[in-house]
């Protein structure tokens, strides 16, 4: 491994990061928007964003990414890989942050939605200043769970053909023959973007179980 | 915009899409048995009085739980054959998901044997059962009704990460539909179906684990 191997295996984890940013920040904002569909108590809408959820919940993620890239381009779009895959990831986050922010949504004691029902809050209202604050508090540690499994989905990109962090090292390590070093080394990244994200999950969940005792 | 669905080669490839549905099926099942023995010996491990046993525990755990699958498929791929041991890549799959789910496992068979109160252990000790016997007759099942649910929604995981061996070729679901997606060039129509493969998949090991479930955890808590 010399400078150059290190600085391709650099360009492949900037792309790793992106990815990742982008499909949770676009994954967020489509995530809470099936998370309050779900939450919607209109029956249909409720029933069709459960199937959503369930579908993406119950295949996996290379499978959604390889329909994403090719559907995308049956319908004429000619869109660059990074961007096909960063769609994938998007509503593959949409699916599982939806679920975990209805869940959380729902553990929101029903009096507050009451409460705030009773002051004549519209939904809008109710939602964004006493539903949503206390929802994503509880959400945060499985939130974070998530953003971990995320990143690491984004290896995914890798099989479908896009040159991230471990498409790089794959490259590299057809190149100089030292498989264990490279992916050694590439895993090693992994566990320095994912590490602490799991720590600081673990700290907020044991906190909020003493604060709920 | 004037493409039209053939799914003539999909049809003409379901008895190998069916024959790999139940690969991926058996790479999963045999994944679990695998996770579930690296899980109970992890979590005795984990507590022994020995300190750097427990430690390598858990950097295990970190370790495996902070990578991605892909990258541990493709190490243990490459590192096997360095350290003298020549496998298929099938069964170097069901290793490398036994051991991602071991991890997995350990942390959550290690909450359910949290949740079993101390008394019950030392009223096992105190009627003279060895440490073992205590953890097989008295601490495992009911921390296995405990953790049921997360180990049925991590066992469906792990059922969909087989379809990342096909990185290395294993034998199951998606590196067969690559092959008949890479002969017909029907991209689209080969990973659609197969995704509703994955999803009566993924259905009915959870209908499976359900049944478990209501035979073997149907009795009354207290």
């Amino acid at each position: 491994m010399g400078p150059d191997e290190y600085l391709f295996l650099l360009a492949g984890l900037k792309w790793t990061v992106a990815l990742s940013a982008i499909g949770f920040f676009f994954g967020g904002i489509a995530g809470l928007l099936v998370a309050l569909a779900r939450t919607s108590e209109l029956r249909v809408v409720e029933r069709i964003t459960a199937g959503y959820i369930g579908v993406f919940q119950g295949t996996p993620l290379l499978m959604q990414l390889f329909v994403v890239y090719y559907g995308l381009a049956l319908i004429g779009l000619k869109l660059d890989a990074w961007v096909a895959v960063s769609i994938g990831l998007t509503l593959h986050a949409s699916a599982y942050l939806g679920e975990i922010w209805r869940g959380a949504i729902e553990a929101v004691p029903k009096g507050q939605t009451e409460a705030a029902k009773a002051l004549s809050l519209n939904y809008t209202s109710r939602m964004r200043d006493v539903v949503l604050p206390q929802a994503f508090r509880i959400s945060l540690p499985a939130t974070i769970g998530f953003l971990v499994q995320l990143i690491k989905g984004t290896s995914l990109a890798a099989i479908v053909g896009f040159t991230e962090l471990t498409r790089a090292g794959n490259m590299i390590s057809n190149q100089i023959f030292q498989p264990l070093l490279v992916f050694g080394i590439v895993g090693a990244l992994y566990f320095i973007m994912c590490c602490p994200l799991t720590l600081y999950g673990a700290h907020l969940e044991r906190k909020f179980a003493k604060s709920a005792r | 915009m004037n493409y039209t669905l053939d799914f003539t080669p999909v049809i003409e490839g379901l008895p190998n899409l069916l024959l790999a549905c139940l690969g991926t099926f058996l790479l999963a099942l045999c994944g679990m048995v695998l996770a579930i023995v690296i899980g109970i010996g992890g979590v005795i491990l984990r507590d022994s009085r020995f300190k750097p046993l427990r430690w390598l525990v858990i950097g295990f755990v970190e370790v495996i739980r902070n990578t991605p699958f892909l990258v541990q498929i493709f190490f243990i791929y490459f590192a096997l054959p360095l350290a003298g041991i020549r496998l298929d890549p099938t069964p170097t799959a069901i290793l490398a998901l036994g051991i991602n789910g071991g991890a997995y496992a350990i942390e959550i068979i290690r909450g359910g044997v949290q949740s079993i109160s101390k008394g019950q252990m030392e009223a096992g000790l105190a009627l003279g059962l060895h440490k073992a016997q205590v953890f097989r007759f008295i601490v495992l099942k009911p921390a296995l009704r405990a953790i049921f649910p997360s180990l049925t929604s991590q066992f469906v995981l792990l059922t969909l990460s087989t379809s990342i061996a096909s990185a290395i070729s294993a034998y199951e679901l998606t590196s067969v539909s690559q092959r008949i997606e890479s002969d017909s060039f029907r991209s689209f129509e080969v990973y659609f179906t197969v995704t509703l493969f994955y999803l009566v998949i993924s259905w009915l090991m959870m209908r499976i684990f359900a049944l478990f479930s209501a035979r073997y955890f149907n009795y009354p808590v207290k």
